[in-house]
Formats: structure tokens, sequence, C-alpha cells
């Protein structure tokens, strides 16, 4: 049978790649609502344009600011937000970290780095206290962009998402419709949401249906 | 709805995304086997409800996940501070317009502590 | 100009209507016609519709009495369709639309000729004040029946029996500067504070912005107010930091200045949403603002005088009329008597005769008024009565004269002989009641202000009031108080005020003036003639009075005896006067009597607009797991099981027959106990817990002991409150010395989460540990039964020898070619496997295993079979055998309590007291019927003695009840007080349908007692 990595570091912890080494088929938390529910198109009419980014690397990271940071700085090259509610990016915009709470981060990167992320960033901790998890079977990341991202948006947040509220670089985790979410602007005409897998169908249906009057798309 | 200021988030949040968690300052008794049934029953069941100012404990169960207190009048339901756990209130009963300075520890008088402050 | 024959009472030119556009409509099934800017209440008025609805209570007919929100009467339902129903909309209000239909809402067969108006000629005698309070008291259990003969006789409208067409929604708003109201105040301040460079929100409730000024005789900067109003709207339209929100009203003022407002967007438009480029927008939409600070510019609702037969139609407020005509271009009748206390109102007559009709004379409470607006009605002529009042209106269907009297106010009496003047309509006014409901909203109780006889607002810290609200009703007053007004909350906000300048308006010479409420008549209240305080809910004076004489001193009190206020209407025209005359007769003054208290909303609020997009589909959340395809395709029956969606059972369809619920679970038993099943347990809570101290947190929040658990090793564990409650359960296993995963209930996970945290959080932070929610990231397969083992041999690479891979252990490897952790751990007695994998791969896996699983028959299963299953084996469900008062060993799991562990773990100390150790609690126990085929009901209620006298004595419920395929018996657990000590006696279970079932207490464990076939 296929090889899988295992080892139970030297604090105790079992590391585990989760991700099969053979051809496997895999399902996003979308599959079923894209079977169930549609996708419908991109058109010249659509305001609002969704995309997921599925099967991506999600990971948080648990333990003090000044220590993971400067882990997080030697494996990924860039440091951990040092604000509340905060995002950071490397250049490339394909691997992120952000500030979910005083000693919470999720860094989300390309599928498939997450269990050597892990492996790295527990190598450069040594036996500090913190804690490394990977949720990347546990939520998607949809992309969200139009002129009427915003409004969209505003129907289904509380949360400001004003520029005068959400100026790039922001990430919150808030409500959304009624369920929740991580909320992030990484570019000035892009919104992230993360979604947690189980409510992830309903989130999308709330977003058709919040989108139709903006001839929401899905761009797939 | 209140609009809460999250000390950890440092910054105003809906209602929705907190849950309040009873009375703050509620320490569980270091040795529960020396105390006497009442003494146990005091802890586990009885809780002030005083009409003004009132110290609460709420977590930003949408948001950080942090638990924090809440100094609020129970009457206006004006907000007059926010703070981390392990904290000491600024404003109280006693000290309705908050205390004097002098009895004020260095976090305390953090400009920023006055962020939580609603108007 | 052909329109106006049809339209009787339309002016020839003049106000905001559009002439050239002519729109149809129905009101009672009679066609009609009017114009773009009307609102179905000036279509009526202009083509002479003198009755609207018949009143409430009494049946009387009932014509348009004001032109905004506080319309009393013409309250209508409109619809030409069933699904397109509207009830309690108010005419003025309504904008019409071309094809609108409408029908009064009370009155029947028609509000020309009312069956009910018999019941009214009785005096109403059917429904005296406190009507509900006397009549309705007992008993209560009729109460639902008169409710529905009162409300088919008095009609408040009714609902639409078919799905809405229509969509709503919501939009969260924050801005810094809130303003209510666009009339002069409100325009001028949100022009200031969007000069400033705050982000501002304008709302108002009517068609166009511009309030007052919209009918406003004056003259700002030489032109015609609207000329002014329209520069400042379009120069907030174009500001990137305003947004306008027209056909808006705020209907609630809510914490921290959480305003709620209600948008028509479609509903001058037809009566459902227009499809715009293939799309229909939703018909109106609720803002909840967040606002920094909040400037409330609500204006004052004209206070009608009460007097006798006040409600006859052709009786309406001064300001209304003066609306009609200069708005909406409709003088709402021929002769005019103006009845009033105060100088603005003679406005009114100044317009009626603008409009070319005759005004018969202005009867002024002041014995010498005197005033810019007095000299400009004596300079043309007009008849002034001084020192007098309409006593009463004469005339039914619509009045036809005024019976007018010297009075005085002060002692409550008329002073001169009455003249009756012939008229067609009565205008009065008493005065100006601030609309106060917002700021009343906040909490605060609003303060009376003698000089301009109103309550005004008092405002709590960030709320600010401007114009009218505050009693400045002089128009250079308003724009003024406005400026300042948002100069103060840009203060209190940051901002340095933009001055603006304002334009050149008249000032007028005003008398003050006079207290009037209730005019006095020569006879007593009581015998008079009808004087309406509110005519919505038809109180009368004489029902305050004698309210007050029944003892209700409190105006709160009197308006639950007398139902004044009530109902849509909420008090907007009759409180005051109410109070006025509570006062009155109690000998004290207005506030004395009390404050009016105004809660939210200030106008209906359709459901649609609360409800916004969280209904049918999004009503609330699903969640679902990586196989809920699977289940769907499979025709999974389903369960909710907090917001989850788990297969309940899989019935099968044989020869186009599907099995019953209780044949499938008896099948899906049977293939667990006998062959091998299949469960998708993903919704199991899951929280991986690192961290150096990770041993010793799970050994304080659970009750037995973690100190020797080794990594490869699963354990159950029960957790307690610290009153010692259970209150959730599950397995943990520990993956590394400092890394466990913890399992909970699917209904506890996020309440457990948060306990975790609470204690780490407040009692313990220097314990050195994490938790983190990976419960979307596994999904969980059970494979259970006999076969359980070969199926899951065929697909892994891990070794799944009984001796090396024992009962409690987990194992690592791959299943259909996916990474897995897999747990010997059985939730049904049969040998269990649990396999855990990344979500994405796991219908994978599942489909992998149903592949191989064909030999075996293996069987998919839901939560029914499950929880026989469990029950079977006497393993408790924490929420359906606990309800927060049992104890572990009430469950009997006294082995899972560690009373040594060092530390005072929770619940500990509580499992202590005498309370909980008695040993009369109420115990786990199971119970098996008398008669196998019975099954006993959950919750049924068990006695000792049922030959007992009733009361009987209760001793315990069942908790768990189902039938048993295996035991070929019912069976069940219950709670008994003393239970583990009566094994082997009889209780009894009286049913409601008057049986009683004989049960004889046994052990919980109905199946396998000692346990072996989960270690094969
Ligand atoms: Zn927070």
């Amino acid at each position: 049978m296929s090889e899988h990595t295992s080892a139970t570091t030297a604090t105790g912890i079992n590391m585990y790649d989760v991700r099969p080494t053979t051809e496997v088929p895999a399902e996003s938390p979308l599959a079923w609502s894209y079977h169930h529910t549609g996708h419908p198109g991109v058109s010249q009419r659509s305001r609002v344009v969704i995309r997921e980014r599925a099967m991506l690397g999600h990971v948080v990271l648990r333990g003090g600011a000044i220590v993971l940071d400067e882990a997080v700085r030697q494996v990924l090259g860039f440091g951990l937000p040092a604000r509340p509610n905060t995002l950071n990016q490397d250049p490339s915009g394909e691997r992120s970290a952000q500030w979910l709470s005083p000693d919470e981060w999720l860094v989300i990167v390309p599928g498939g780095e997450e269990f050597s992320l892990e492996a790295k960033l527990r190598e450069a901790l040594g036996d500090a206290h913190y804690a490394i998890v990977n949720v990347s079977g546990g939520q998607t990341l949809l992309e969200l962009e139009g002129e009427a991202a915003t409004e969209l948006l505003m129907k289904s947040t509380p949360y400001d998402v004003h520029p005068a509220g959400f100026p790039v670089g922001k990430g919150v985790t808030t409500v959304f419709a009624k369920s929740n979410l991580i909320l992030r602007r990484p570019a000035e005409d892009r919104w992230e949401l993360v979604l947690r897998r189980s409510f992830a169908d309903y989130l999308y249906r709330w977003l058709l249906d919040a989108g139709q009057e903006y001839a929401i798309g899905v761009d797939d | 709805m209140l609009h809460i200021y999250c000390p950890y988030c440092e910054e105003l949040r809906e209602e929705e995304e907190f849950h309040p968690k009873g009375q703050a300052h509620i320490t569980r008794p270091a040795d529960p086997d020396a105390c006497s049934d009442e003494e146990w029953g005091d802890y586990l069941f009885f809780r002030d409800n005083p009409r003004g100012i009132h110290h609460e404990m709420w977590v930003h169960a949408i948001g950080c996940r942090k638990f924090f207190n809440v100094t609020r009048n129970t009457v206006t339901y004006e907000i007059l501070e926010t703070y981390p756990m392990g904290e000491q209130p600024r404003f109280t009963a006693e000290y309705p317009e908050g205390k004097p300075a002098d009895q004020l520890n260095d976090a305390q008088q953090e400009p920023s502590r006055q962020e939580g402050v609603h108007v | 100009m052909s329109q106006s024959l049809k339209q009787p009472n339309r002016v020839r030119e003049g106000g905001r209507i559009d002439r050239a556009q002519t729109l149809s409509f129905t009101f009672n099934g009679k066609q009609y016609q009017g114009h773009a800017g009307d609102t179905l209440a000036s279509a009526l008025l202009a083509n002479g519709v003198n009755i609207v609805n018949r009143s409430f209570k009494y049946s009387r007919p009932r014509g348009i009495v004001a032109a905004g929100a506080e319309e009393p009467n013409a309250l209508v339902q409109l619809g030409s369709t069933e699904a397109a129903q509207v009830p309690n909309v108010r005419a003025t209000q309504q904008a019409l639309f071309d094809g609108l239909v409408a029908r009064s809402t009370n009155g029947w067969p028609n509000v020309q000729r009312d069956v009910m108006s018999l019941v009214g000629k009785l005096g109403g005698q059917f429904m005296p004040p406190g009507f509900y309070y006397k009549t309705f008291m007992a008993p209560a259990s009729m109460w639902m029946t008169y409710e529905k003969v009162i409300r088919k006789g008095a009609g408040l409208g009714r609902s639409p029996m078919e799905r809405d067409p229509d969509h709503y929604d919501h939009l969260n708003q924050h801005c810094d500067l809130l303003v209510v109201g666009a009339g002069p105040a409100g325009l001028s301040a949100a022009l200031t504070a969007a000069r400033s460079g705050a982000r501002v929100i304008l709302c108002d409730e009517q068609e166009e912005m511009g309030g007052s000024l919209l009918d406003s005789r004056e003259q700002l900067d030489g032109q015609p107010a609207h000329h002014w109003v329209e520069g400042v709207v379009s120069e907030l339209a174009q500001m990137a930091n305003v947004t306008l929100l027209p056909r808006t009203t705020a209907n609630g003022y809510h914490d921290h200045h959480f305003v709620t407002l209600h948008e028509r967007r479609t509903e001058h438009l037809g009566e459902t949403a227009p499809l715009t480029d293939g799309q229909r927008p939703s018909r109106s939409r609720m803002h909840r603002v967040r606002a920094g600070q909040v400037l409330l510019a609500t204006g004052a609702h004209e206070r009608p005088l009460v007097y006798g037969n006040n409600d006859v139609p052709g009786n309406m407020t001064a300001g209304a009329v003066s609306t009609y005509i200069r708005r909406y271009g409709v003088v709402p009748g021929n002769k005019l008597v103006l009845s009033t206390t105060n100088d603005y109102a003679y406005r009114a007559a100044l317009d009626w005769l603008d409009a070319g009709r005759e005004v018969v004379a202005i009867v002024d409470a002041r014995k010498a008024p005197e005033g810019d607006l007095v000299e400009q009605a004596r300079v043309r002529g007009v008849r002034i009565i001084e020192g007098a009042a309409v006593l009463e209106a004469k005339g039914s269907d619509r009045v036809t004269g005024a019976r007018v009297a010297t009075i005085d106010a002060e002692t409550f009496k008329v002073t001169g002989s009455s003249d009756t003047l012939s008229c067609d309509t009565i205008a009065s006014s008493g005065g100006y009641s601030p609309a106060i409901h917002l700021a009343s909203h906040t909490g605060a109780r609003p303060t009376w202000n003698d000089e301009i006889l109103g309550f005004v607002p008092s405002l709590v810290k960030g709320v600010h009031a401007a114009g009218s609200v505050r009693g400045f009703h002089q128009l250079a007053d308003g724009l003024a108080n406005g400026c300042s007004a948002a100069a103060e909350a840009l203060s209190a906000l940051g901002f340095a005020a933009t001055p603006v300048e304002l334009p050149q308006v008249n000032t007028y010479r005003q008398g003050a003036a006079c207290a009037l409420y209730q005019v006095p008549h020569e006879k007593p209240t009581l015998r008079g003639p009808k004087q309406f305080v509110d005519m919505q809910n038809d109180v009368t004076a004489a029902a305050i009075e004698l309210a007050t004489r029944e003892g209700f001193e409190s105006i709160e009190h009197v308006k639950r005896y007398t139902a004044m206020g009530f109902g849509t209407d909420q008090g907007k025209l009759g409180n005051i006067n109410g109070m006025a005359i509570a006062a009155r007769c109690l000998g004290k003054t207005i506030p004395e009597v009390g404050t009016t208290v105004f809660r939210p909303n200030y106008t209906p609020v359709t459901f649609g607009a609360i409800v916004g997009r969280h209904c049918r589909d999004l009503f609330d959340p699903e969640r679902y797991t990586a196989m809920h395809q699977w289940h769907v395709e499979q025709g999974a029956e389903f369960e909710d099981v907090g917001q989850w969606k788990r297969p309940w059972y899989f019935p099968r369809t044989v020869n186009g027959k599907t099995e019953s619920m209780h044949d499938a679970v008896a099948r899906e038993c049977l293939a667990v106990r006998q062959g091998v099943g299949i469960l998708d347990a993903s919704t199991l809570g899951k929280i991986d817990i690192q961290g150096p101290d990770a041993r010793e947190f799970l050994g304080r929040v659970y009750t037995n002991k973690w100190a020797k658990l080794a990594p490869g090793r699963v354990r159950y564990g029960l957790m307690c409150k610290d009153d010692g409650m259970l209150m959730d359960d599950g397995t943990t296993s520990c993956l590394g010395e400092n890394h466990f995963l913890m399992t909970t209930t699917t209904g506890g996970a996020a309440g457990v989460m948060e306990w975790l945290e609470l204690w780490h959080q407040t009692e313990w932070p220097d314990l050195q540990v994490y938790f983190n929610s990976v419960t979307d990231h596994w999904a969980t397969i059970t494979v259970t039964g006999p076969e359980a083992r070969k199926l899951l041999a065929e697909i892994t690479d891990i070794d799944l020898d009984r001796e090396t891979f024992k009962f409690m252990d987990w194992r690592e490897g791959t299943v259909a070619d996916v990474p897995a952790r897999v747990f010997r751990i059985s939730f049904t007695g049969e040998l269990s496997f649990e396999i855990n994998v990344q979500a994405n791969y796991a219908l994978h896996v599942w489909k992998t295993l149903f592949a191989h699983g064909e030999k075996y028959d293996l069987t998919p299963y839901g939560t029914e079979t499950m929880h026989v299953l469990r029950a079977e084996k006497g393993l408790i469900i924490a929420g359906q055998e606990t309800d927060g008062s049992v104890t572990p060993e009430d469950l009997g799991m006294q082995w899972a309590v560690g009373y040594d562990k060092p530390f005072p773990w929770i619940g500990k100390r509580a499992l202590t007291r005498s309370d909980t150790r008695r040993v009369d609690r109420k115990q786990m126990v199971g119970l098996m019927p008398k008669d196998p085929s019975v099954v006993l009901e959950e919750g049924a209620q068990i006695v000792f003695d049922p030959d007992h006298a009733i009361p009987m004595p209760m001793v315990g419920h069942v908790t768990s009840s189902y039938y048993s395929p295996i035991l070929e018996s019912g069976f069940a657990l219950a709670v008994i007080k003393g239970g583990h000590q009566r094994m082997g006696e009889i209780v009894y279970l009286p049913m409601v349908d008057g049986k009683t079932h004989a049960a004889e207490i046994v052990s919980p464990v109905f199946y396998d007692p000692k346990g072996e076939r989960q270690h094969v």
C-alpha cells in the first residue's frame, strides 16, 4: 500500500500528513453545492463573481506572537501580522498569514505545502509552547470580486465593509448570514471568504441568492 | 443591540459576535474541599443583580474567542469599559465616574482602555 | 383637464403631482383616477370619496383625517391577487400607481352600509371601556373563540394565503451620523455633516424629501421652498460620503445607536416588484444602521381637537388640509370651518382661500389672537370667532355643519350660546406634538414643555434633535437648529463642522397658543356626543373619564384599560389629548399623570422586511458532512441534529414499495448485530489538544483519570459542570504524550470548545495547552458489526489483529489509499472501527468501503438505528438520559469518576454535597415492559402504585424507548428514584389514553451484558 508520513515529535506531538500520496478523488466542501445548486455562469451582466480556491493548505498556529513570528519569517519569508485583524502575504499572494486572536493565526499556503510547513515550523520552534493544526479539510476559500461585491457583503455581514472600516490588508472573523466565516480583503478589488466545510453549502446558497440581482456568476 | 469593544480585537463589534457569560470576577475557590456546602453553593449559584453598574464576563465567540470583562450600566445599557481577564475595573458602583488615578495600575491608565467607552 | 371633471376636488394647478400622468386605481371595487405623485389618500380625496373605513368598535363611518404616518382611519388592504395581499396599509403613505387595488380594512358588506353599525348604534354597549378585561377574563380557554369573532366583525386586515412572489432583504449600514427626517432641519443638518466629510445617512419616510417644505407657503431666498430642497438633495446625492434613503422609515432605535430603517423600494411602482434587467429587486429592505451619532429631525404631529362627533368624515387636522391643497392639488371640501388654538393652523384657511373655496369661519380658542398669519386672514376678510371652539360636528356620512360657541378652556365650560355654521369640512388644530418616538425608544423619558404644550425628547449621549421635534416650529429656527445640532454631533465625532450658508426666510410674529385639548360641551362628557381621542381604537373622552373614575390613575393603566394608542396607531394623534383628559379628570397636570413611552416600531413593518432573506431554504443554516450527496442519492430520510442534517434511516424500495421506518430500522439494527453496518459519524465534535499540560487539563475537565493514558490508546470520559451534573461525554485519544484528540457529542461540540477555553482563559491560564476545533477537517466513518474487521482489512494497511489492535486502541495507516486514523471504539457494542480521514477524501473512502462491502451486505444506518443499538447496550446520550440534573453516579457510572485524583476537578466538590449523596435520587435503570409489543412513550411518568389516589406520586420518567429487533421486545431507559436498589421491581406507566403499562426495572445493559462482542 501507499506510503504515508507520520511522526511523533520530541515534544510529544503526533504529526501526520493526511494527503494521499496516490491519485485519489478529492472533493472540496462545495462539491455537493455545485452538483445540487449549480453554478450560474459569469456573463457581461455579472456585477459579482465568485471563485473557489479549493484544496489549499490551511494551518492554524497557536502560541506567542514573538516566538511564532520568528519561525514563520524563517519558513515563509514574511512575518506574522502584528496588528489585530490584519493579513500578511508573500509577494505572489499565494501564501498568507492572518491574525485571528492574540495567540492564533491562520496560514494559507498552496495545497500540499501544509505538512512540510508544519514540519519546518516545528523544527524552527523547538520545544517552545505552541500548537500547529492542519485544518485543510475543514475549510475552503472563496474569492469575491465585482462592483457589487461590497453591497453583497453588506447584505450578509454586520461588519463594516466600507473602505473606511475595511481597508486592504484587513481580515476578520465575523457573522455572515446566520453563520460565520473569515472575511479578508487581500486586494483593493478582491475579497476572500474562508468558509467552514459543513456551513459551505448554506453560505454558497446565501451568496447566490443575495447576488441574484447582480447576476452573480461562479467562475470555475 | 449592544456595540461591544473587544479588548483583544481592539475594536467595536456587534453584539451578535458575543456570548454573555454571567457575572465577572467569580473566582473558583482554590480548595473546593475546604468549602462548606453553603460556601460551595454560593460560588455555584448566587449572583448579584444590581441596578446600575455591573461587571459581566463576555466571550468574543464569533471573533477572537477570548473572554473578557464588561462594566455595563444595567439601567442605561451604557458600556463604561471593557477589560481583559485578570484586570480590575476602573468604573465601579463605588466610583461610577471612574477610580481616581492614584488607585489605578499602569494597565488601567493606558489610554487605549478608553476606546472601549461607548458614548 | 378632462380628468379634473372626474376628480371634483382636484385644483387646476399647483402641487407636486404630474397632471399629465393619469393613473387608474380601484377602491372597494370602484374605478377611480389620480395622478403621478398622489398618495392613495390624496387620490381618494380628489375623487370626493368621503368614507374610507368603518370604525373598529362602533362601526362609525370614517374619512381621511391626516396626510402622513399619523392617519388613524384610512387603513386599507392592498392587492389585486391573493398572493399580493398586504394588510393595514395607510392610504396616506401609499404612493398611487397604475392598477392599484385597495379595499377598506374594516366594514362588511361595505363601508357605506355596514352590518356591524347596528351593534355600534347600541351605543357601544357591546364593547365598553375595559371590554377586553371584563368580558374575556374567563374562561381563558374561550379566548381564542372570542378573538375570532371579534376579528371577523372588526376586521384587522388579513394575510395572504399564497406564497409571496416578492423577496426582501437586509442591508447592514454604518455611518458617522444618521439623520432621520429630511425636512428643513434634517436637510440643513445633513448638508452640514456631509460637507464636513462625515459618513452620513439621511432617511425620510415620505415619497420625496423635503418634509414640511413640500407644502410650505414660505419662500427661501425668494424662491418657492421646493427649489431649495431640490438644490440640497441633488448636492447630497452627488457626495460619495452620503447615502440618501427616501421612502425609508426609521422604525426602531435600539441600543448604542443601532437603528432599524425600513425602505419601501418598489411599493410605489406596483404591487409586486417589477422586473428590471431580468432580475427582481427586493420589494423592501431593512437597513440595520450602526451610527456613531444620530440626529432626529422627525418633526411633529398636529393634534386635532377633541369635540363632539369629531370623527364624522370631513373632520381633518388643519395641517393635513394644507398638505392636500399645496402638495397634492386637492382641496378636500367646499366650505371650511377651522377650529384652532394657535397661529400656524391659519395656513389651512389661507390655503383653502387660495384654492378658491369658501372659508366659513376661523374659530379661535384664544380671546384675542394676534400674529402675522392672523392678520393675513383678517385682511382677506375671513370671519374670526374669538374665544370659541367647535363643540360638535353635524352630519353622519359627511360633515354638514359645525356648532360653535364661546368657551373657557381653563374652567372647561361653554360660556356662550351656540351657533351652527353650515360647512362640509372642519379643520382643527390643538397644537403640535413633537414626534419623539425614536428618542423614546432609547429609554429616555420625554419632558413636558409648557411653552410649546408638548413633550420634547430627552436625549441620551450621542443623540441630537433639531427642528419641530424640539418645538422649533418656525422655518428659520428649524434650519438654523439643524446646522447647530449637526455641529454638536460632528464635534462629538471629531469632525470640524463646515458652516453652511442658510437661505433667507421670513420670520413671523406669532401669538401664543392656548392649551385646549378636549373642547367643553354643554352636557357632561359621559352624556354628550362622542368625542373621539383615538379613532383607530374608538377610544372616547368618556372612556378615559370612566377609566379614571374606576381608579386607573396612571396613564399607562388608562391606556391599557381603554386600548388607547394600541395597534398600528401607537397614539400618534391621540396620546397627548388622552393624557390631557385624564389629567383634567384627576385634577392633575399632564406631566403628573405620566409621560408617554413609545416602543419600536414607529409604524408597522411587514414580516417580509423583518425576515429578509432568512426564509425558505435559507431560514437556518444546514450543515452537511462530506458524504451528504451519497446519503441524498440513497434516499436517506434526514434528522436535524442541531443544524446538522444527519441520515435518520435509509429506507429501501423493493418492487416500488418503500420500507416503513420501523422496518428499515429493524433491518439496519440486525445488519449491525449480525453482519456489518456503516454510519456517517462526521458530526461528532472533534477538538485537537496540544501542549505539555494537555493531560493535566483533561484530568481537570473530565471526571475520570487521564494520567496514564498512553499514545495509541483511547478513553471514554465524562464531563460535568461544577455543580456535578453531566454536561457532555465522548472519547479522547492520546495521539502523542502531549497531544490528544477529544470527541464531543454532535450537539455539544461548540459548547464544549467554549467550555475548555473558559476554564483555560479564566481559571487556569498557567496551563500550557491549546484547543483547536477539527470537527470539519476530519470526516468520521464508523464500520461496525461482526464482519467489520474482514471488510476493513480489504482496504487498509493497518494490522487489524485483535491481539495487537485492541478495543480502545487507535492506529494510523491508509484506508482506501487515504491516510487515516482508525479508532477501535464502539457505540453499538459490536466490533467497531471509527475511521477518521481528511474530509476532502472521505467520500472516496466511503464509496470504496461500499465497493468492497457488497459481499458482506454492508448496510448504511442512520441515527435511529444508532440510538436503538446504543440503548440496547445501556449507553447514554448526554441530553437524552441527562437534563442538567443527573450526576455520573445517577447514571451508574461511578467507574468513570476519579475521586482520588489530586486536583479538585470540575464537578468533584458538588458530588459530595448532601443532595448529590441522597440515596433516593433519580437513577438510570432499564425498563422491560411486561407486554413485549409495547414501546413505552419517551417522557412518560412512572409510578410505583397505579392504584394510588390522584395525584399519584411520580417517581421518574422514561428517557429513551425503542423496539429492539434483536430482543424482539420494546425496551426503555428511565430514571427512577432510588432505581439502582430496585432491580426486579415492577413499576407502572399511566398513559394519556387511560391505559397503564407495567414494566420491570432491569439493568440498563440489555444486550451482551458482559461486553464480549466489542472485544472480538
Ligand atoms: Zn475579539
